[in-house]
């Protein structure tokens, strides 16, 4: 879960440096960066869960 | 030798203005290291004191020896990648121990005494998260990490003309990521890393019950910490100051601007933070207030040169409630065991400073904004998705060839004791169960 959560954050940015790259400003950009931020923030729930889950198996 | 006129930038009253400034910024470092020892307890007092002392020391060396060469500064030698004609500044190329820089007081020797301190400050910021288990060495060891791989990396692309400074000129989105006062650079890199020790380290012995209930093992000087209040403040008036001349090229008279946001969004973070405490508890709370006026500081650090005081007034109160509320939940619901509150601190509040930075700045033209937001948040993704990645790999790999956690007896013992052989207070018995064998 741990390995699943830091592999979700470097998608989320992978996902915005492509939009930047691939994309002009506009919405399709807007989209696509939320995207990333919403892709990273799966990341962050399970890199939460996994420490949460740590702890209780070592209670 | 870096080409350009260095004396005459030294000599001129941004130049002067900008070194006395830089010079400020170690009181940024000992209000941290004061706030961190005031919250932690009696029996590891000298111990936090030496270790952030220790980390400052390992900072500045491994970034003078390495850390500048992959930072380096805007204009100077890189790495860069061209994409669809688009140039990505990706990494410095300037030789080790500073060498080709010629220390005179040229805006690229001013960035790097600047930067130097940066690495220490936010070498610090981890320490306040893990006291009473941290090993001293390995904190020497993660410092280094820090201070020569995570920081420069990103200050890079930030402060020496790097991929996020430059995404203003490349795709139009405003001026490029803004971060003149380091909150992302300096303040959430920290936060970042110290909640990855945290969740490295695990949480203190005894801080939560067998149901998962957090204990509450309050700091043992508030008094330190309020007086670590104040040197942040000061310490940030430089950082701040000194940050906007170098980075953001504001003329010198904007400094006076710098100061009444800076100290606007620390003031109404703190009182923030007080307010709702008194509310909450019926008093008000000392430790609190204090993260809340830290994490005003932090986020009003992004660009306090291009905010009215009304907008730096809304920072500060937001940052304000984030703190309060985030330190309860990190402690209650994530089970993040973080003494000084160094993640809701620097982490949270440095990314609700850059994303007020993108929604509140006023450019003279502003066209120059358009985009702004959006820049922000570029670097905000780039913080979770890149460097929080990064420090956590990193000080996970050292953990595991180098346990970073003291021994439990080490632990039971108080860390002054167990590393280094006497206690802060040696005249006092604060606690006797510090000598009773359990």
């Amino acid at each position: 879960m741990k390995l699943a959560g830091i592999l979700f954050l470097l998608a989320g940015w992978s996902i915005v440096l492509s939009a930047l790259d691939l994309l002009r400003p506009s919405s399709a950009l807007i989209a696509f960066v939320l995207a990333g931020i919403a892709v990273e923030c799966i990341g962050l729930f399970f890199l939460f869960r996994s420490h949460l889950k740590l702890r209780e198996e070592t209670r | 030798m870096i080409p350009g006129p260095a004396s005459a930038f030294s000599e001129t009253p941004a130049g002067a203005i900008c070194l006395v400034s830089i010079l400020l910024v170690p009181l940024a470092m000992a209000g941290l290291a004061l706030i961190s020892c005031g919250l932690g307890r009696s029996r590891s007092a000298a111990h936090v004191m030496l270790a952030s002392l220790c980390a400052v020391a390992v900072a500045s060396i491994v970034y003078v020896v390495c850390g500048f060469s992959w930072d380096g500064f805007a204009g100077g030698p890189a790495h860069v990648w061209l994409l669809r004609g688009k140039s990505w500044n990706w990494i410095a190329a300037q030789p080790f121990f500073l060498r080709g820089l010629e220390l005179d007081g040229s805006p690229a020797s001013l960035g790097a005494l600047l930067q130097m301190f940066g690495a220490g400050l936010a070498a610090i910021i981890p320490l306040s998260a893990t006291m009473d288990r941290w090993r001293l060495s390995a904190i020497c060891a993660s410092t280094a990490l820090l201070a020569g791989c995570t920081y420069p990396i990103f200050a890079h692309w930030v402060w020496g003309g790097g991929w996020l400074a430059q995404l203003g000129d490349n795709y139009g989105l405003g001026r490029g990521f803004l971060d003149s006062g380091g909150a992302a650079t300096v303040q959430v890199v920290g936060g970042l890393t110290a909640l990855s020790m945290t969740w490295i380290l695990g949480a203190r012995r005894d801080k939560y019950s067998e149901e998962g209930m957090p204990t509450a093992i309050p700091g043992h000087s508030p008094v330190f910490v309020v007086f670590g209040c104040f040197l942040t403040w000061v310490g940030w008036l430089g950082l701040n100051s000194s940050g906007a001349i170098l980075f953001s090229h504001i003329l010198p008279g904007r400094i006076v601007l710098i100061a009444v946001n800076t100290t606007l969004s620390a003031a109404a973070a703190g009182l923030m933070a007080l307010v709702i405490t008194r509310v909450r508890f019926g008093r008000p709370d000392a430790s609190i207030t204090a993260n809340g006026w830290v994490g005003g500081l932090v986020a009003g650090s992004a660009a306090p040169a291009f905010m009215n005081p009304a907008a730096a007034l809304i920072v500060g109160f937001i940052a304000g409630i984030v703190v309060t509320f985030a330190v309860d939940w990190f402690e209650m619901w994530l089970e993040v065991d973080d003494p000084g509150g160094a993640v809701p601190v620097h982490a949270l509040a440095g990314i609700w400073g850059l994303l007020a930075a993108g929604l509140l700045i006023r450019f003279p033209d502003q066209n120059a904004a358009r985009g702004q937001w959006l820049a922000q948040l570029v670097g905000i993704t780039t913080l979770l998705g890149f460097v929080l990645p990064l420090t956590y790999s990193l000080n996970w790999l050292l953990n595991r060839v180098y346990p970073q956690r003291v021994e439990p007896d080490g632990e039971r013992q108080g860390m002054d004791l167990h590393e280094l052989g006497a206690g802060a207070y040696p005249e006092f018995v604060v606690h006797t169960d510090e000598f009773i064998q359990r």
